[in-house]
């Protein structure tokens, strides 16, 4: 059983979001999709600054046998990026929702976050899967 | 590893299984209008017989010309240990079996050959091959594109003394792609790209120069004033090398401050016959900061659970069974035996081995053009030194000449009409260390034939 943490929400596609307070928000993938890559060896990373769309393709990672998009979960400007993961990449398997966030994304005002889901839903979700 | 084919009865178990009828019912969802219903233009099979018959009469009418055409393809000694070893059933497939690490042996050779290629270009990482030198220069030119970040324009300095066909592969396969190629002028007398010919695009969004060494005219190019100047301008260097040359030049990993971001060249030279263009090899090098960005796979050496050493598939993700259309490219182990061919030449013959080809290949060039500007008609275009090549000038066309010297047994250079105009009647002529000294004789006494009648005329 796959660890899912209450406060954050899901996309569909295994990445989480959470709103940081001050209008940004931190994007990462789930316990299920680490574990589901296996120990991840490299992670390609957006430029700051980049403005994406809900859905849009904006990070790679890559385990051993794999290579897999990480698509924004809403709209929003890359704020920040995690550079620790330029080389330890493994801290997403270690702590998928601390040490192991992706990006940092300033949200569109008018974007919504409709489409993802609470943990529970997610947790039914992976449960199926 | 045995591959046998399905016999009949297999053929009709599996069916059973899966409940077809035949063969034909598993190609039913391709509409019939699409379907070839018999290829009448494919003539019917000739016995094993009968083939050896046709294709012996055809190398007969090749006949054993002395070669003089060198023009990216080169005419080595080639041990008799490498083909009789590549052909060995254990190695003769060009792939990587499924399960690779199953196959230690085509691992390791692919990690030695990995190895000997980085060490001979001064590179941290090499792939496992590429289909041949112009498709390695087109995958460069995209590696480029993605890897550097610092440029958005995907514009590519493409010197016009670059290989015609390099050049025109480059087009073919990246200009879809929105890759934009500008052509650097060389210098007329000396023939190769003046540093200062960059000048123009100094402090513009350039995505990557390609430099070749030596250029399609053998002259050597000034690699680190153009290598640093493409670096201050943010633009990556694509090396295009021809691996022999390595033995005595300066290896792309050391040109200018930083060295060349990627290399790229046709292996042929190191153990593959001449044989119509091909199958051959290429090869890529590059920096371990660009890895991901590389296409095709490498292979690394690591430690089983027991401890003990062994070769695994350690960089595949990005290729197109994984990655599906966001793959780096089509390229997995693609020339795999034709590496392996490099890779038993370069160990057999050793790093003073290969200089010594390399010395002596650029002594009998030199030789070459010796005897040949010694006849009246023929004056060497270019002063500046080089390997492999001279371009000669010749006082009438030159496709008559060549056509002249074909008929008595000497396949003299390559016509440049086509490519260079501009040089007017000239010709690439080559000589490596399978000329010998007689050789060359016989070639000058020729060229002076065939060039008398028409002066005293």
């Amino acid at each position: 059983m796959s660890n899912i943490p209450a406060d954050l929400k899901f996309a569909r596609s295994h990445e989480w979001i959470r709103q940081l307070g001050d209008g940004t928000a931190e994007v990462g993938i789930s316990d299920h999709a680490q574990h589901a890559l296996g120990d991840l060896v490299f992670v390609e990373l957006p430029d700051i600054g980049r403005a994406l769309s809900a859905g849009e393709a904006c990070a790679v990672v890559e385990s051993v046998k794999a290579a897999s998009d990480v698509f924004a979960p809403v709209a929003g400007t890359v704020v920040a990026v995690n550079d620790q993961l330029r080389h330890t990449p493994e801290l997403i398997n270690r702590d998928p929702y601390g040490g192991g966030w992706l990006l940092r994304l300033r949200a569109q005002p008018s974007s919504a976050d409709t489409g993802l889901l609470s943990a529970g839903e997610y947790g039914t979700l992976t449960a199926e899967g | 590893m045995p591959f046998i084919p399905h016999t009949e009865q297999d053929v009709r178990e599996m069916l059973a299984v899966i409940g077809a009828p035949g063969i034909e019912a598993l190609f039913d969802e391709i509409p019939a209008a699409l379907r070839v219903p018999s290829l009448a233009e494919v003539p019917a099979g000739l016995s094993e017989f009968e083939v050896m018959q046709l294709m012996q009469s055809r190398a007969r009418q090749d006949g054993r010309p002395l070669c003089f055409i060198g023009a990216g393809a080169y005419e080595h000694h080639i041990p008799a240990a490498v083909w009789s070893t590549v052909t060995r059933g254990e190695f003769y497939s060009a792939y990587t079996p499924y399960q690779a690490e199953a196959s230690q042996g085509t691992l390791q050779s692919i990690y030695e050959y990995q190895t000997m290629l980085a060490s001979l270009t001064g590179m941290e990482v090499c792939n496992a091959s590429m289909y041949e030198g112009a498709t390695a220069l087109a995958e460069a030119v995209l590696m480029a594109v993605r890897a550097n970040r610092r440029s958005k324009s995907a514009r590519i300095l493409m010197p016009r003394n670059l290989h015609p066909h390099y050049r025109a592969v480059a087009l073919a396969t990246t200009g879809n792609q929105g890759v934009r190629f500008e052509e650097l002028p060389y210098e007329r007398a000396l023939g190769h790209t003046l540093p200062s010919s960059l000048a123009p695009f100094a402090g513009q969004d350039i995505t990557a120069l390609v430099i070749a060494q030596p250029n399609f005219f053998g002259v050597f190019e000034e690699v680190d004033a153009l290598t640093d100047f493409a670096h201050a301008q943010g633009a990556f260097v694509i090396a295009v090398v021809n691996p022999t040359s390595l033995a005595l030049l300066k290896p792309p990993g050391s040109w200018g401050q930083k060295g060349a971001n990627i290399a790229v060249g046709e292996g042929q030279p190191l153990g593959c016959p001449l044989s119509s263009g091909g199958p051959y090899f290429g090869f890529m090098c590059t920096r371990m900061e660009h890895v991901r960005q590389m296409p095709g796979r490498l292979v690394g050496r690591t430690l089983d659970l027991d401890g003990r050493p062994g070769f695994t598939l350690t960089l595949q993700a990005r290729e197109q069974h994984i990655r599906r259309a966001k793959a780096t490219s089509n390229i997995c182990t693609n020339q795999g035996l034709l590496m392996l061919a490099g890779t038993l030449y370069l160990a057999l013959l050793g790093p003073e081995g290969l200089e010594r080809v390399a010395a002596v290949s650029m002594q009998r060039t030199e030789q070459l053009a010796r005897a040949l500007t010694a006849i009246a008609g023929v004056r060497r275009v270019f002063g500046r030194p080089g390997f492999h090549e001279i371009v000669l000038a010749l006082d009438r066309p030159a496709a008559p000449v060549l056509a002249a010297l074909s008929e008595r047994g000497i396949e003299g250079g390559l016509d440049l009409g086509k490519d260079y105009p501009e040089l007017g009647p000239a010709l690439l002529a080559c000589a490596t260390e399978t000329k010998s000294a007689e050789d060359i004789e016989t070639y000058a006494r020729a060229l002076a034939e065939v060039l008398r009648p028409a002066r005293a005329a």
